[in-house]
């Protein structure tokens, strides 16, 4: 069986799916919940968590199978990890190869920490939130996910 | 939605020209200067999710000054909504029937998710703990009806943590020149953190006080707000603060000639009644202001 050296470590190849690396260390498995794998979900992922990267210091890694990320997407995953790279695999190769940029403003990917809030009601409506200097701030309710809180918690 | 739609929603989000010219123009309906014939026609929905007799009577009693009518909600027992029916479908039935809408919400940022669906302007009269810019204006009205909003010392005293009114307050004086910010507040129930960081985002300079009678005589203006037991850890916290919470005539004694004291209202125990024929106590003439500032609200949003 081939296998490919990344980084230092072993990998198996995929064929056709989508390589997130470059993951701020202990976020992969938010990175799944962002993209809506969960138990149950018929995907084939490999998560590797902490491991060494070549840039320095440790990284983790997420590999899905069959499944070609979408911008949007994307974009949700720059919440948590801002330096992660996106490499769509096809045949075996890196077809194209993408940053992740914090958008300005996310729709319906956070919750509001505000149970008060509009948003987190029964109407129909998507959170929205915008970057602010010290977080992101819900442009319903004005709650604020700060910094030092984990945005992961609430995606 | 209609792009030209005008709502209020928050002071937050308004620039100091617009609030500026609602101040002036509430001024001008305040000294009498309206025929009564400028809403003639229209019709305001007053729809109340929650109780709150001032601002629904004084909003009622605004449009019906500039000769517009009133479309009440009722109670919400009797309405669609115990039977499930969402806010954004209300608002956009009620759009139909009318030329505007003021809604108070339990949850905050009803008002703008009703903004976002109405075909109506939307006025906020209150959204859960969020903002509530109409007592906000009023409060800005009646500073300025007694020294320019400019270059003061404003004791904000109370409950800091959880006051809407006063975080509201807080970031409409931000955008005056010069306005120093003095906090009273029992321990624990300062501004939090993410206010602070936003009012010095602004340049708000914040003093911090323990004592009332250290802030008193810098003041030009003291805020009371009322505390709430449910607010404090313990019944014997609540207690020993709120017997020393209390402004009375002596106190007052402390203060800058010319400092006058607002309160939103319904007070309990922090201001002694003694303090209300004193020419500082501002804050009965400072609920009468809620009628020309609504005035000039509905004026703006629906002419
Ligand atoms: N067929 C494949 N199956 C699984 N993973 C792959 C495959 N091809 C490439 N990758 C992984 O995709 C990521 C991007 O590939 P690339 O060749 O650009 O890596 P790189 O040169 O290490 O880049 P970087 O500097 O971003 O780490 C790497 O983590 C690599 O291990
Ligand atoms: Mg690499
Ligand atoms: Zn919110």
């Amino acid at each position: 069986m081939v296998k490919t050296i990344s980084d230092g470590i072993v990998i198996s190849p995929i064929k056709n799916g989508t390589v997130i690396d470059h993951i701020t260390p202990g976020e992969g498995l938010t990175v799944l919940r962002i993209l809506g794998i969960r138990d149950g979900t018929n995907v084939t992922v490999i998560v590797a968590s902490n491991v060494p990267s070549s840039r320095g210091g440790r990284k983790d890694m997420v590999k899905i199978e069959n499944r070609e990320l979408l911008k949007d997407e994307v974009d949700k995953i720059a919440l948590v990890a801002p330096d992660a790279t996106i490499s769509i695999i096809r045949n075996f190769k890196v077809s194209v190869k993408k940053t992740v940029e914090v958008p300005k403003q996310i729709t319906g990917v956070i919750k509001c920490p505000n149970p008060n809030c509009i948003t987190n009601t029964k109407e129909p409506v998507q959170s929205k939130f915008v970057v602010h200097p010290r977080g992101f701030r819900c442009q319903y309710c004005d709650s604020l996910i700060s910094s030092e809180m984990d945005i992961g918690d609430y995606i | 939605m209609t792009h030209e739609q005008k709502n209020i929603l928050s002071v937050r989000d308004m620039e100091r020209e617009e609030i500026d010219k609602l101040l002036s123009s509430a001024a001008a309906f305040d000294r009498g200067n309206y025929t009564g014939r400028e809403l003639e026609g229209k019709i305001l929905a007053v729809l109340f999710f929650e109780p709150s007799t001032r601002t629904r009577m004084s909003f009622s009693a605004a449009m019906m000054r500039l000769g517009g009518k009133i479309l009440n909600l009722g109670s919400v027992e009797a309405t669609s909504i115990t039977k499930g029916e969402t806010l954004s479908d209300t608002i956009r039935v009620i759009s139909g029937y009318c030329d505007a809408i003021v809604l108070r919400h339990p949850k905050e940022g009803a008002a703008r998710l009703a903004g976002e669906v109405a075909s109506v302007p939307v006025i906020n009269g209150g959204d859960g703990a969020g903002q509530h810019p109409s007592q906000t204006l009023l409060d800005l009205f009646t500073i300025r009806e007694s020294m320019p909003i400019e270059n003061i010392d404003v004791g904000l005293q109370g409950d800091l943590r959880y006051g809407r009114t006063v975080h509201s307050l807080a970031f409409a004086l931000s955008k005056y020149n010069n306005i120093r910010l003095h906090t009273i507040a029992p321990d624990g129930l300062n501004f939090p953190k993410f206010i602070k960081e936003d009012l010095q985002d602004v340049g708000v300079e914040l003093i911090v006080h323990d004592h009332i009678e250290d802030a008193l005589p810098e003041l030009d203006v003291l805020y009371v707000t009322r505390l709430q037991r449910e607010r404090f850890p313990d019944p014997v916290a609540f207690a020993n603060y709120a017997s020393t919470y209390r402004i009375t005539p002596e106190l007052l004694e402390l203060a800058k000639p010319g400092m006058i004291v607002l309160h939103p209202l319904p007070r309990v125990d922090e201001i002694d009644p003694a303090v209300d024929d004193l020419p500082c106590a501002k804050y009965f003439e400072q609920a009468h202001n809620g009628v020309p500032i609504r005035m000039a609200m509905l004026n703006e949003v629906i002419n």
